[in-house]
């Protein structure tokens, strides 16, 4: 029964199971997980105690609210707007679509620090935008709104690039008939376009959750960091390792590593869901 | 049918105030979220004058930054390349048991936030880690050193290679490599000869990729290099902080170099879709 035992693999004639097996799970290991052990280690002996104060502590609290809150709200508008984008640059012809679909992935290839004292700088009071709403009395650096406009910067690509291909493959049959039938283009929209795009378009919500959640170096130069504010939950994992708190960091990091993936898993099985129920019809 | 097609087309025509405000919204997105922190960056480098902007650069800090980044780049990519070979050639060619676990183990860096990516080595190797007390009895340095820097870049970089070459392989399958062996070719021989040239601008991008990652790294890197100027401070740690001191357009000038290097991979990555779609595009679709 040599399916029981783990990496053992079929029989095959092409060489290198051995060599490839030992190269990779060395790196894997040396690499990710033995120091995320070693994390997992240090926040399991810390004090039981010590780590209730610092998870219920009000700027922990603040600071979970802030990164999940913010990170949701901006994937939701990457959602909506991605969801545009990726039907512009699928369905329509205009001068320069090659440009703006390469320019789509900027959000990735662009270091996060640049992003940060670039978004920093349009949105200070004395900025480009920053400069505009300012005599409306209306701040968004160093505010809790500065960090959803960098969430939604770093999340932006993810939404595009899962829903393009989706619609790319998808036959306009469907939807010239819906519209010969005489439904409204809305109702087009809401009923045969948007069933169809779903897991895709939830996909790109959680990658686009997931990073902005852990997001540092475009979100703290806008932040401003105000504690109880606008600190985001790596930042408070900064402040403990700055202050020699090793058990604290850990900790933290830990709380936000299971919140994400259980939000994340929930919104998976949401997709399962989904994609399960519009096979069914 | 095609006279119906083209009276739908022509039912949502360009003057439809819908579709003008359907493109606003999406251009005005863009433009506020693509072009404009790029345009800041270079209008912001440039603002104190040609004059300043090279000196900015020349600076002997930013000169110590520039060669920090392109070494710690230098190791960690070509280690990547080799982990990130292995791994698909073990996950594409091989059916294993563990083999889908192992997949999603390699994904792992891409869902850890940089800020933890850093605190891990820290909780090992830094002055209360684990193996601290052992590595200042030896006189090693990782934490706050070239050798933290590295680990660092080398777990958040860690998915790129694998995860491009991955989906290429499975969708080409092994019959080219079983006929090269089938004819005698040794292992080595077929893998240099038949399985790397097959794949080598998914390699390519996957490299590409794994160096703008690499170069650009902040928050992973920031934790755990101690910031010293001159010393352990990479190009973004760097813009860090000249932004932090209050000379923006130094700050800007450093900025804009890695801006540089962003639209120079953005190029490269887009010259490799276009010319190479059908080897690429067959293991994006996946």
């Amino acid at each position: 029964m040599s399916l029981a035992i783990p990496f053992k693999p079929k029989p095959s004639i092409l060489p290198g199971f051995g060599l490839s097996l030992g190269i990779t799970l060395t790196g894997l290991s040396l690499i990710v997980l033995i120091p995320l052990a070693a994390l997992l280690l240090r926040a399991a002996s810390a004090d039981p105690n010590e780590i209730l104060e610092l998870v219920t502590s009000a700027r922990t609290l603040a600071a979970l609210r802030l990164s999940f809150g913010a990170a949701f709200l901006a994937a939701l508008l990457n959602a909506v707007f991605g969801l545009m984008i990726a039907w512009l640059l699928v369905r329509h012809e205009f001068p320069g679509k090659r440009l703006v679909d390469a320019a789509i992935d900027l959000p990735f290839a662009l270091p996060t620090a640049v992003a940060g004292v670039a978004l920093a700088a349009i949105y200070a009071p004395n900025g480009w935008i920053g400069g505009l709403v300012a005599p409306l009395g209306v701040k968004i650096a160093y505010t809790p709104a500065g960090v959803f406009i960098a969430m939604v910067f770093v999340g932006m690509p993810f939404v595009i690039r899962t829903v393009q291909p989706v619609l790319a493959e998808a036959e306009t049959d469907v939807e010239e008939a819906a519209a010969l039938l005489g439904a409204s283009r809305m109702r087009i929209v809401f009923t045969v376009i948007l069933p169809g795009v779903m897991p895709a378009l939830l996909t790109g919500f959680v990658l686009a959750f997931a990073r902005a959640i852990g997001e540092y170096g475009s979100v703290i130069f806008i932040a401003g960091n105000v504690p109880m504010v606008s600190e985001i939950l790596p930042l408070l994992i900064v402040i403990r390792l700055e202050q020699f708190d090793y058990a604290g960091a850990a900790v933290i990091a830990t709380l936000m590593l299971v919140v994400a993936f259980v939000l994340i898993a929930a919104i998976n099985a949401l997709q399962g869901w989904t994609r399960h129920r519009l096979g069914d019809a | 049918m095609r006279d119906l097609r083209l009276s739908l087309r022509a039912s949502s025509g360009r003057s439809d105030p819908a579709r003008l405000l359907f493109f606003a919204l999406c251009f005005g997105f863009l433009a506020l979220f693509l072009l404009l922190p790029l345009l800041v960056t270079f209008v912001e480098a440039f603002s104190r004058g040609v004059g300043v902007y090279l000196d900015s650069l020349a600076d002997p800090d930013a000169r110590s930054a520039i060669r920090l980044t392109l070494l710690v780049a230098a190791i960690a990519v070509p280690l990547n390349v080799v982990i990130g070979i292995a791994a698909a050639w073990l996950v594409a060619r091989f059916e294993f048991r563990g083999r889908q676990l192992l997949v999603s183990l390699i994904d792992l860096p891409f869902s850890v936030s940089p800020v933890i990516a850093g605190l891990v080595y820290i909780l090992l190797f830094g002055a209360q880690g684990y193996f601290g007390p052992w590595l200042k009895a030896h006189d090693i340095e990782i934490v706050f050193a070239l050798p933290g820097i590295v680990l660092a870049t080398l777990f958040v970089t860690f998915p790129f290679v694998a995860r491009e070459l991955i989906p290429h392989m499975q969708a080409l399958g092994g019959s080219e490599e079983e006929a090269a062996l089938m004819l005698g070719a040794s292992g080595w021989r077929t893998f240099l000869h038949v399985s790397l040239p097959n794949v080598k601008w998914s390699l390519l991008y996957g490299v590409l990729l794994c160096n703008a990652r690499a170069m650009g790294e902040f928050g992973a890197v920031s934790v755990v290099s101690g910031r010293i100027r001159g010393v352990t401070a990479t190009l973004p740690l760097q813009v860090e902080i000249l932004y932090n001191e209050y000379n923006t357009a130094a700050a800007f000038a450093v900025a804009s170099l890695l801006a540089m290097l962003a639209l120079l991979t953005l190029v490269l990555k887009s010259i490799l879709e276009w010319r190479f779609a059908d080897s690429i595009a067959a293991a994006r679709g996946h």
